[in-house]
């Protein structure tokens, strides 16, 4: 089966997708910054939808092996990521003491 | 079909993790973006499930399982302070899986790729691997498991450059062959695991901020070629926000510390800038014990906390929260002025306060405090060094000239915590030590601050 890649497509999204994040992320306060790189880490987990493809695609040992591999690696990273991410963000706290 | 609702679901993921970036804005609905974002990888991962090319569930659900069970306490148990060793952590692993794929897919299909595609799965598995090697540089020296100083050796930037170059050269080899190379392919593995080595190596503690931020990059970056491979528009765009985002924040770090981009993209970070010899001029540093220096406080109406990497090497965060609440009960009125820069990472001086609870809007960024500090009676100066130094104003000879700093020398006292009269990370003496207005109180910034509230 020929691999074939649909660039123009997925270029479109690449650079409108990356100028929307320059956008978005500029407008992030720097108090924020922190809690900011570990969503965008946990966001970035999304090799895991890779990962489960080639992990479950039945194929040769090799596929399995590296595929089990890739989706405990990037199974850690999305669920540390989010989690951490609330635990600092529940931290933020204004208070009214004065 | 099924392939329709498949696409449809990865829409709403998308959707949703630009809109976890846009909560995340502002603190009020940060959380939310969270939610957001993880919700939308939870749709992406069952859509993915329900995809007709996943043929077996067993060694998934195994994987899932162990991932879920090391990345839970890895999230829940890590103390605060731990933050940034934490998500280099995190980079490592999300970088391994781009990585693993990438050279799956060359050795499983790799004779199906043309030499674009080619092309493309090198720079993911390049930008894989060396993401995964760096990130687990930056976790050991952030964990001080390996030596924080920069480790340098000489013609580093030329054999840094040279295993770059060939790893490029062996890419284009690759895309160009006819046929799948898996020897060169090994190779260039080996090549890209290399140079993230070598690129972390020479960097020290207090350019890791940029350090974390490019490795962010790399890994969305890696994440976002793997989408073009595989045609998944939902990768592509994921990696890309990631990317953008690490690309942000590491200029903004650059600026911070007066570094050009270009250098530290290429690695040459952290030149360690060989001590310039100190300009003492035969002045004396004048030491007090906390009890003096709990005398400034008299009579003071507006003060000023500059947090740096020794409050949280000194796990200080509690006892500073102590303090300016003692002082607070007084009418003083008590904010933190804080440098980008501070600390191991992108806010990490925020993390810290807001985890000994203080309320986040006294925390003041750079531009907003230097107005107040000719108005302010006292600094105190907990941890931090090169980020106060007067010397990137008035020495165009000091290798912090042109660094935006906190200007706490136009206060009128400065209250100096230090745990020894060793220089800053760029080894540059610090003019403020000598100024008459300064006291300076030796010793671990804990035990300082409690004898200091002791003595309120």
């Amino acid at each position: 089966m020929e691999q074939q890649i649909d660039w123009i497509t997925n270029l479109y999204v690449f650079v409108l997708a990356s100028f929307v994040g320059l956008e978005l992320i500029h407008n992030v306060s720097r108090l924020l910054h922190t809690p900011l790189m570990s969503l965008t880490n946990a966001i970035s987990s999304i090799a895991l939808v890779g990962s489960l493809l080639l992990a479950g695609s039945g194929g040769s040992l090799l596929a399995v092996l590296l595929g089990t591999a890739a989706v405990i690696a990037s199974s850690i990273n999305a669920v540390g990521g989010f989690l951490i991410t609330d635990r600092i963000l529940r931290m933020f706290r204004k208070k009214n003491d004065r | 079909m099924v392939e329709h609702w498949v696409q449809l679901a990865y829409l709403v993921a998308a959707t949703l993790f630009i809109l976890s970036l846009r909560w995340m804005n502002e603190v009020r609905t940060a959380r939310l973006g969270n939610w957001a974002g993880s919700i939308g990888m939870a749709i992406a991962v069952v859509a993915t499930l329900g995809k007709p090319e996943i043929h077996s569930f067993l060694w998934i659900g195994v994987a899932l399982v162990i991932g879920v069970a090391i990345g839970t306490p890895m999230a829940l148990l890590m103390p605060m302070t731990a933050v940034p060793q934490r998500t280099a952590l995190s980079h490592a692993f999300g970088a391994l899986a781009a990585g693993l794929v990438g050279t799956a897919e060359y050795y499983l299909r790799g004779r199906t790729l043309g030499a674009g595609a080619t092309a493309i799965l090198c720079a993911e598995v390049l930008l894989g691997f060396l993401t995964f090697t760096g990130s687990l540089l930056a976790f050991g020296k952030l964990h001080e498991i390996l030596p924080t100083r920069p480790i340098l050796y000489p013609g580093r930037n030329f054999v840094s450059l040279a295993v770059l170059a060939l790893a490029i050269l062996s890419a284009f080899w690759l895309a160009s062959a006819p046929t799948p190379h898996g020897i060169l392919f090994g190779f260039f593995i080996v090549l890209s695991l290399l140079f993230g080595v070598l690129l972390v190596l020479p960097i020290g503690g207090a350019d890791m901020p940029t350090v974390i931020s490019i490795l962010n990059a790399y890994a969305g970056l890696s994440a976002s070629f793997m989408g073009f491979l595989l045609n998944n528009k939902l990768l592509i765009l994921a990696g890309a926000l990631d990317g953008s985002s690490g690309l942000i924040l590491s200029i903004q770090m650059c600026k911070a510390m007066n570094r050009s981009f270009t250098n530290v993209l290429f690695g040459a970070v952290g030149h360690a800038v060989e001590t310039a010899a100190p300009h003492r001029d035969g002045r004396s540093i004048q030491g007090y014990t906390p009890q003096e220096a709990s005398t400034v406080f008299e009579g003071a109406r507006a003060v000023v906390v500059v947090p740096g990497y020794g409050m949280a090497a000194a796990q200080a965060q509690h006892v500073v929260k102590e303090l300016t609440d003692r002082l607070s009960s007084r009418g003083v009125d008590v904010k933190f002025g804080i440098h980008p820069v501070a600390g191991r990472m992108p806010g990490h001086m925020n993390v810290l306060l807001a985890e000994a609870d203080v309320s986040y809007d006294r925390l003041v960024e750079m531009e907003q405090i230097n107005p107040l500090f000719p108005e302010t009676d006292v600094v105190i100066i907990v941890g931090a060094n090169d980020i106060t130094n007067p010397a990137a104003r008035t020495r165009p000879d000091s290798p912090l000239y042109g660094m935006p700093i906190l200007e706490v020398d136009k206060a009128k006292t400065i209250l100096f915590i230090k745990r020894s009269m060793a220089t800053g990370f760029a080894g540059v003496d610090n003019d403020l030590f000598y100024l008459s207005k300064t006291m300076m109180v030796f010793g671990d910034a804990k035990k300082v601050l409690n004898e200091l509230i002791a003595a309120l």
